[in-house]
């Protein structure tokens, strides 16, 4: 198995080592502490332990049996197969952080091109090699823009259209930080607080501001003149964006963003029940030095030829120490790397082909679910593949009727937002095809008259 | 030649992948909201395919060789792992779901958390965090949470001896704690009497990394334990080197109050180049109701014929939620089926055979290279890269020759408690043969060392590119590729 | 190694140029030296600050290290040096001419701790290097 040594061996190298037993190697572990007996169950072959965790994924049912028009942060897209063929390749899967770029070009190149990739799309000037997810970049931004201020600044404006589980993730990340104060999506607030009123939340105090866009109820919206008040109050903002919507939509770098966070999983990354999945973490030149997380930069060797790094490292844990801002030591590489596949093989025409799909699909939805005696959509403003339906009867009713039928439905919004019972959050994407979505109605409207 | 990036591969008006035209009416698009250009690139599906297969050649990696890297347990990453991660039933369903779809999801999740608590000895486990640092800093944020709870205001300081990994101290100064190192003694160990100084009820803990960073057992884990615990502390336990502890002993057991996993090191997970990794946290039974969440819980007992209901549930006064949705999943697949194909008696073969090869490389080493704290080590050992005979050269210029010998380097330059360390760790995973060659390997770039330093000093010959600007990349701090319409 | 004889020296390496009340600081040879090629500078304080002796003055980074400049006195800052932010190549060229900031002293017996010009040689070269 993974365990090469054969008897022979083992006596071989004990004798080099000088001690006449396995057992002598652990003198130093407290004797009554030496060799528990461990309760695991006994060990599998690979052909018994492949059939029994075949027999536990069977149990589920998956979004490739279900039609999935749940979302709400992570969504059902087509990944075509060379991504994962490229992330499945040892020489990627089983390499360490680039520490020896002599011997990690591969990995370095990989990083650039997604740092690259991820800038241009968000129309920002760098981008990080990512952090964990979208919810803990969020948090990262936050932090950022608590040490860009030295502490001084403390108050953070959070639109409550941001998703819950990101603002979750900030607060946690923000409770060390004594005398901050968070406003915006206090229990109570409106959950579709304009983002003219979220303005008026942004004084000299503030160092960040962060909105969604499309936000968590999938509308979209021009940000340039709240980018600007945000700015006169000298606060940073931060929009956490969809990387598919913004392969059709004005960027946060157009409406004058200092910070852009999100959720890679969009771009070719399994659902696989919440990860791994990709943060996406793009700033203004400015800030890149205030950024935490790995960066790879372009150099050269003696003889001249173009080489990667990773750079800045001095800012990081290893060398500041208790200085340091953060103490991350990785990214999430092997998704970035997927992510970057993804992007390098849809392209510029084909991501614009799926954002369009979601967008005609989802507004197809949309329509059709607003004729439905006793559902109203909630959505007047433009909105991207999202979109929030008000229901007859609790969404989990809804929802184990539409389950009967094969359909996972929308999210739940009243799980997070008190007002926001019967509200259900409806997400389509280019895996929805016409008919799904004539079912969905029709099942959707057979539960109204059941 | 280097390799051209993907935007100078790019030619305009090529596709790689196809998408249906839209099967529904087209709606109109958002008035003022559309962007004008859409600046990715435009290539073939084997071109993309190429040119990421040439990346990949360019690197070192399990697969491939040798990769002693101490502290990180560059272990062998069993192919099953990928292909029970991938199984449609877990890589297909979305975190969302409500749980009666996704028993086989949550009951993975519980064993785990369950094997996870027999292995280590701890109470409870949450499975959220995702990555080692980000399950330390989940563990100092428990501790805190704690000491909040208890209304402890006044400990405001965290203990950190000087052998600890790096990321200890930027954990701690992130939940505010107040940074105070702790030196170690001739034998590698925590200086008792330095530690004794420091206890007093200011003190809200200590963060241990056991098996040290040295690759040494510390010898008064239970005096250092009791101290800390005898002024009111709490002990975190660095999990970044429970390979060696592996059916040994339980750090549980031996009183760490809180300690994070790395799935990714000791569970066999794929480091990627650098992630995900995956860090799940396990706590002390005092400390279960601060751990973030949502966890997997069985919300109805099971009866012979009928499995349990699980479903996810958050601790009475967690801490709240460090990431979204409920940790690596995928992660957290590979180490059950890791796990799964070990066994009890499996897992104490790990740490055996781990122990065994870093003795045998340090025996075999020890009379060429200079190792300061010489004695029984654990999964790995540090050395120093350093001859007083041959100035001029370093643990770096080593390590950079062993490139021409086509191992990968081990960790060099840390611990900083040793000059010129070399630490390397060569797992359980690898056989003698590879391990003599690497020896030999050392063993003659010290002699070049002597004889030939400018062969050390060149290195690497043979790999696609030299030694890097590294001055040039953080002044120049080109980040991004050039691209034609910015121009 | 320059230590010109007429400034001060702290055990962290900044330099300290005396003239009356008025104290110019910045690091000293041996800090450019150790730190090697410097990447970045960055202030931690603003102009007309008042400031603690220890507390956090600046940045400076290279590519294997950090270190943060410390106040070797009390005062008020009273000017910047802008021109090192960009500059900061010249920290590693003419360290004592490259000044970072200028602080109005509180106490001047603050300086009774910092070392002279042989004092300071002495101590590096107790260090090494």
């Amino acid at each position: 198995m993974f365990i090469p040594h054969t008897d022979s061996e083992r006596e071989e190298m004990l004798k080099e080592i000088g001690v006449s037993s396995m057992a002598e190697l652990f003198n130093a572990v407290p004797k009554n502490f030496r060799f528990p007996k461990l309760n695991l169950p006994p060990a599998l072959s690979e052909m018994e332990v492949l059939a029994e965790l075949t027999e536990l994924a069977s149990v589920n049912e998956s979004t490739r049996e279900l039609i999935c028009f749940l979302g709400a942060g992570a969504y059902n897209h087509y990944i075509p197969a060379a991504v994962d063929a490229v992330i499945s390749r040892g020489e990627f899967l089983t390499a360490y952080t680039p520490y020896q770029p002599e011997v990690s070009q591969g990995t370095l190149q990989a990083v650039f091109e997604y740092q690259s990739l991820i800038a241009l799309l968000t129309g920002m000037e760098v981008s990080n090699a990512s952090h964990y997810d979208g919810a803990t970049a969020a948090a990262e931004a936050a932090v950022l823009a608590y040490h860009h201020f030295r502490g001084k600044r403390a108050r953070i404006v959070l639109s409550p259209a941001v998703n819950p589980q990101y603002r979750a993730v900030l607060r946690t990340y923000m409770s060390g930080y004594t005398g901050l104060e968070i406003v915006g999506d206090e229990a109570g607030s409106s959950p579709f607080l304009s983002v003219d009123d979220l303005a008026k939340l942004v004084d000299m105090n503030t160092s960040l501001v962060m909105v969604q866009y499309p936000d968590f109820f999938g509308r979209i919206q021009d940000l340039t003149a709240f980018a600007q008040k945000v700015h006169e109050a000298g606060a940073l903002l931060a929009v956490a964006i969809n990387p598919t919507a913004l392969a059709m939509l004005k960027t946060p770098g157009e409406f004058g963003a200092d910070i852009v966070v999100g959720e890679g999983q969009p771009l070719g990354i399994p659902l696989s029940y919440g990860g791994p999945y990709l943060g996406l973490f793009a700033a203004k030149k400015e800030l890149v030095r205030k950024m935490a997380g790995r960066l790879v930069g372009e150099t050269q060797d003696e003889k001249g030829q173009r080489g990667y790094v990773l750079t800045l490292t001095a800012r990081e844990q290893h060398i500041r120490r208790e200085k340091a801002t953060s103490n991350i030591c990785t990214n999430q590489g092997l998704m970035a790397l997927a992510s970057a596949v993804y992007l390098s093989l849809l392209g510029k025409h084909g991501l614009r082909k799926v954002a369009e799909l979601c967008y005609h699909k989802a507004h197809y939805a949309a329509e059709k679910i607003g004729k439905i005696p006793g559902y109203e959509l909630q959505t007047s403003t433009p909105f991207f593949h999202e979109f929030v339906v008000k229901t007859p009867a609790p969404v989990a009713d809804i929802n184990l009727h539409l389950l009967d039928h094969g359909i996972l439905g929308g999210y739940d919004l009243g799980k997070d937002y008190p007002g926001l019972d019967n509200h259900m959050l409806i997400a389509v994407t280019e895996m929805n095809t016409r008919e799904d979505i004539d079912v969905l109605c029709e099942v959707l409207e057979e539960f109204n008259h059941g | 030649m280097a390799e051209p990036t993907v935007y100078e591969l790019s030619s305009a008006g090529r596709i790689g992948v196809r998408f249906p035209e839209p099967d529904v009416p087209l709606a109109k698009l958002p008035a003022g909201l559309e962007r004008e250009t859409l600046p990715l690139p435009e290539l073939s599906e084997l071109d993309v395919v190429r040119h990421f297969t040439h990346l990949s050649q360019l690197n070192y990696s399990i697969d491939g060789g040798f990769y002693p890297l101490g502290s990180c347990t560059m272990k062998y990453n069993p192919k099953i792992n990928e292909e029970t991660a991938r199984l449609p039933g877990f890589a297909f369903t979305h975190p969302l779901q409500p749980a009666e779809t996704v028993q086989g999801n949550l009951a993975l999740m519980y064993e785990l958390q369950e094997y996870l608590k027999e292995i280590s000895g701890f109470a409870a486990v949450s499975l959220q965090p995702a990555a080692g640092a980000h399950g330390e800093f989940t563990g100092v944020m428990i501790i805190k949470a704690y000491h909040d709870a208890m209304g402890h205001t006044n400990r405001t300081k965290m203990l950190i001896p000087d052998s600890a990994h790096g990321t200890n101290p930027a954990t701690s100064a992130m939940r505010g704690f107040e940074v105070v190192g702790v030196p170690s003694d001739s034998r590698g160990n925590v200086d008792l009497t330095a530690l004794k100084a420091l206890c007093d009820d200011t003190v809200a803990g200590l963060m241990l990394t056991n098996p040290n960073t040295l690759g040494l057992f510390e010898e008064h884990v239970v005096e250092v334990l009791d101290l800390i615990h005898g002024c009111g502390g709490l002990v975190y336990g660095d999990g970044a080197n429970l390979n060696a502890l592996l059916g040994i002993a339980r750090p549980g057991d031996i009183g760490f109050d809180v300690m994070h996993f790395n799935l990714h090191k000791t569970f066999s997970t794929p480091h990627g180049g650098g992630g995900p990794g995956s860090g799940p946290v396990g706590v002390a039974a005092h400390l279960v109701d601060f751990l973030p969440g949502p966890n997997a819980a069985i919300v109805e007992e099971g009866t012979d014929e009928e499995a349990p209901l699980f479903d996810l549930a958050m601790p009475a006064k967690s801490i709240g939620r460090v990431k979204s949705f409920h940790g690596h999943f995928g992660m957290l697949v590979r180490a059950f089926t890791y796990i799964s194909m070990y066994g009890a008696d499996g897992m104490r073969k790990i740490a055996e055979h781990a122990v065994l090869n870093a003795n045998y490389l340090l025996a075999k080493l020890r009379n060429t290279y200079h190792v300061p704290h010489d004695r029984i080590c654990m999964h790995e050992f540090v050395m120093e890269g350093v001859f007083e005979d041959a100035p001029g050269v370093h643990a770096l210029d080593i390590a950079k020759r062993l490139m021409d010998y086509k191992f990968h380097p081990p960790t060099n330059y840390f611990p900083l408690i040793v000059h010129e360390a070399l630490m390397i760790e060569p797992t359980e995973t690898e056989n003698k043969q590879t391990l003599d060659a690497f020896a030999d390997a050392l063993i003659k770039i010290a002699a070049e060392a002597h004889t030939q330093p400018e062969l050390l000093h060149e290195a690497p010959h043979i790999t696609p590119i030299g030694r890097l600007d590294e001055v040039k990349a953080a002044k120049d701090l080109v980040l991004c590729c050039w691209y034609p319409d910015q121009n | 190694m320059k230590i010109p004889g007429d400034l001060k020296y702290s055990k962290t390496d900044e330099w300290v140029k005396v003239d009356g009340k008025a104290a110019t600081i910045g690091i000293t040879d041996y800090a450019q030296s150790q730190l090697s090629d410097i990447v970045y500078f960055e202030f931690k304080v603003d102009n007309g600050e008042t400031v603690k002796k220890g507390g956090t003055a600046a940045t400076v980074e290279s590519v294997k290290a950090a270190a943060d400049v410390n106040f070797p006195v009390s005062g008020k800052v009273v000017e910047l040096n802008e021109s090192v932010v960009d500059a900061f190549e010249g920290i590693n060229s003419a360290p004592y001419e490259n000044w970072f900031l200028k602080v109005e002293m509180s106490d001047l017996g603050d300086l009774n701790s910092l070392m002279d010009a042989a004092e300071y040689e002495k101590y590096c070269a107790e260090r090494g290097h």
